[in-house]
């Protein structure tokens, strides 16, 4: 039997769990339709369909916790608290944008907030998050790194290093894996010799566990045990949420190489829809709750599209701001 | 000759030579399933199967790696880096290894082997992925360095990389995938390596390009022969090794150059052909050498500052002006 969600988690949070889970697809889905009319340009990563991911890991994690994450990091950020108006403004190309629209999708970074940046390398992320965990440590703060990453980014280099790397000095690194078993077309188990991501740790005796990533509740015990674990030892540790991506690998992909039947099995563990069935069932909202979250949803990223619209592009001398401190 | 776009040409260069030759094999991220992030090996897979056409996971080091291995080993890889921006994962085996081996060892072993990767900027791809790294690899010997502008040169030169004994960095310019021009239908029919081409010959100036900045150069050249200026488009083709012959002669009949590189401008390919020119054409020269050059930033993502970053034929256009006046 299901432990009850109020016996986890108070009332009020649970629904902020939905609110961020809606907010996240909304904002995805809104990006594919300004893609389409060319608002926003380049390579745009949509996250539709690993919501629980992001927001059960969150909020397992305390706001002084580092997260770095891939170049899939949209929901990421405004699930940390990034204003989603200034998030879309980035993505637009405007001087409003959180970095001024020099970064775009793939390249958030809101050092308030300790999220720490969005990678566009594959792998880059680790050795990176090794480092603030590092600094963390050395200056005495109390905090993790939360590090993020595909499963198709197991086999950098890098991630060997780091693992390595962060339980030889013993450092408070939380690594996290969001296996949604493809790396562009390439299904996890035709790259990784160990396609059991979690068990991989073994060789550097990191303890690992693997997680729904499809349950916001499971992800959110999950980390929350994982990163209390890290801040009491100051050792790192593992976890692999199993998740997919309801849109292809980016907006160029359209994602030929999963199957119908594929699909349609995890469209039906949709992180949105089952959570909302357990809200009402177990009575911690009504369906009209749920809906005026929803519509306030909508409103902040209808708002977030019209700021991103009416904002100023950069002006060209921006190009030789901000490279030097 | 049969029309067909750069994509298209060096597609059908791969498949003529793995037709040709069962040692050559392709092996990169996405390359077989999926027919590669850019659509080039497309129809590999179903043609070659899956012991020459090689899915990889993501280890650009060590897709380098095994290619060496496999060329030191008796076998003809032709290796794709999704884009040349992860070539930085591989520079280890590519600098230290592949270009060194011939020569560390005396002599006594090669490596015929090709990479292959799309670059350049002008997509919105921001800082990471938006790079033109050619200089990078022309600093380095021990490997050529090729990087062609037109569908034609596109299947010639790859042709010939894949033939080569030598190891080959074969840059693609990502913007001119579709682009279509002429290609020769004969599987005989390959580019040297080592010649710059004259893809336009003129009078007054000549402008030294290569890869889509020869694309540019030459609708500047195009605008500036209405107004009664003749431009001579000199296109590299071959970055290492540089035709210097091609580009001498040129000036020796323009007495004016214009160098049009995408990579940032310090110690850029740009800075190393004016060089060569000063060298050997200094009495001659009518006007300094200008170059127009990527900025030395990292490249903005924001469409409306990028495009400040890449030259464009107006800048080139410009240059010309200014090279041809005397003022700037
Ligand atoms: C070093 C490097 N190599 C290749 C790429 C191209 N690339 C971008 S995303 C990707 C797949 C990554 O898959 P995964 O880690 O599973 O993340 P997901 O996209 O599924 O979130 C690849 C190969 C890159 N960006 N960086
Ligand atoms: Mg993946």
């Amino acid at each position: 039997m299901e432990a009850r969600l109020r016996n986890i988690v108070p009332d009020q949070e649970l629904l902020t769990f939905y609110e961020q889970m809606f907010i996240s697809r909304e904002f995805e889905e809104r990006c594919a339709e300004q893609y389409t009319k060319g608002q926003i340009t380049g390579f745009l990563h949509l996250y539709s369909g690993q919501e629980a991911v992001a927001v059960g890991a969150t909020a397992g994690l305390h706001g002084d916790d580092y997260i770095l994450s891939a170049y899939r990091e949209h929901a990421q950020a405004i699930v940390r608290g990034a204003e989603p108006r200034r998030v879309m403004a980035e993505l637009f190309g405007k001087a409003t944008g959180i970095c001024k629209g020099k970064g775009g999708s793939m390249h958030l970074f809101i050092p308030g907030l300790n999220f720490m940046g969005g990678y566009a390398i594959v792998g880059g992320q680790f050795p990176i998050s090794v480092g603030l965990a590092f600094a963390a440590r050395y200056r005495g703060e109390d905090r993790i790194a939360a590090c993020f990453f595909g499963d198709g980014a197991v086999n950098q280099g890098t991630f060997h290093e780091s693992l390595n790397w962060a339980q030889l000095w013993q450092l408070p690194v939380l690594f996290v894996c969001e296996n949604n078993f493809y790396g562009i077309g390439t299904e996890v188990h035709r790259s990784s010799a160990l396609a059991s991501i979690h068990k991989r740790t073994c060789g550097y005796d990191i303890p690992s566990e693997k997680v729904d990533g499809m349950d916001v509740i499971a992800v959110y015990r999950a980390v929350k045990y994982a990163a209390e674990k890290v801040r009491e030892t100051g050792h790192p540790y593992f976890i692999e949420a199993t998740t997919y991506r309801f849109r292809g690998h980016s907006m160029a992909d359209p994602a030929t190489y999963r199957s119908a039947a594929e699909h349609e099995m995890w469209k039906a563990r949709d992180p949105l829809p089952s959570y909302a069935k357990r809200l009402i069932e177990e009575g911690i909202a009504t369906r009209e709750a749920l809906e005026v979250i929803e519509a306030r949803c909508r409103a902040t990223v209808d708002d977030a599209v019209k700021f991103a619209e009416e904002s100023p592009w950069p002006e060209d001398s921006a190009v030789w701001e901000d490279i030097y401190v | 000759m049969s029309e067909m776009t750069y994509r298209d040409a060096l597609n059908l260069a791969m498949k003529e030579e793995m037709r040709r030759d069962a040692s050559v094999f392709v092996l990169g991220e996405d390359v077989a399933l999926y027919e590669g992030s850019f659509k080039v090996t497309r129809g590999l897979l179903a043609e070659f199967g899956e012991e020459r056409v090689k899915d990889t996971p993501i280890s650009e080091n060590a897709i380098i790696g095994v290619s060496v291995g496999a060329a030191m080993g008796g076998l003809r890889p032709v290796a794709e880096l999704m884009t040349v921006n992860f070539a930085l994962l591989a520079m280890d085996q590519i600098i230290n290894h592949m270009a060194k081996i011939r020569s560390m060892f005396g002599g006594q072993t090669f490596l015929p082997m090709t990479i292959r990767m799309p670059g350049g900027g002008g997509s919105q791809l921001g800082a990471q992925h938006s790079q033109s790294l050619e200089t990078y690899f022309m600093h380095c010997p021990g490997m050529y360095v090729l990087y062609p502008a037109t569908p034609g040169d596109a299947k010639g030169l790859l042709k010939s990389a894949i033939r080569n004994n030598n190891p080959v960095i074969f840059l693609e310019h990502e913007l001119l995938y579709n682009s279509k021009g002429e290609v020769p239908e004969d599987p005989e029919h390959l580019v040297p390596i080592g010649m710059a081409d004259v893809k336009r010959p003129g009078e007054h100036v000549t402008i030294v390009a290569y890869a889509r900045m020869t694309v540019l150069a030459l609708q500047a050249a195009e605008e500036l022969a209405g107004e009664g200026i003749s431009c001579e488009v000199v296109d590299l083709r071959s970055l290492a090794p540089l035709d210097e012959d091609t580009i001498l002669t040129s000036i020796r009949k323009t007495g004016r150059a214009v160098v049009v590189e995408e990579c940032w401008r310090t110690c850029g390919l740009g800075a190393e052909i004016t060089s060569r020119i000063y060298e050997h054409c200094f009495d001659i020269l009518k006007a300094p050498v200008i170059r127009v050059s990527g900025l030395d930033v990292p490249m903005p993502y924001s469409r409306k500052i990028e495009k400040v970053c890449i030259p464009q034929p107006e800048t080139i256009r410009q240059a010309v002006m200014d090279v041809m006046s005397g003022v700037y």
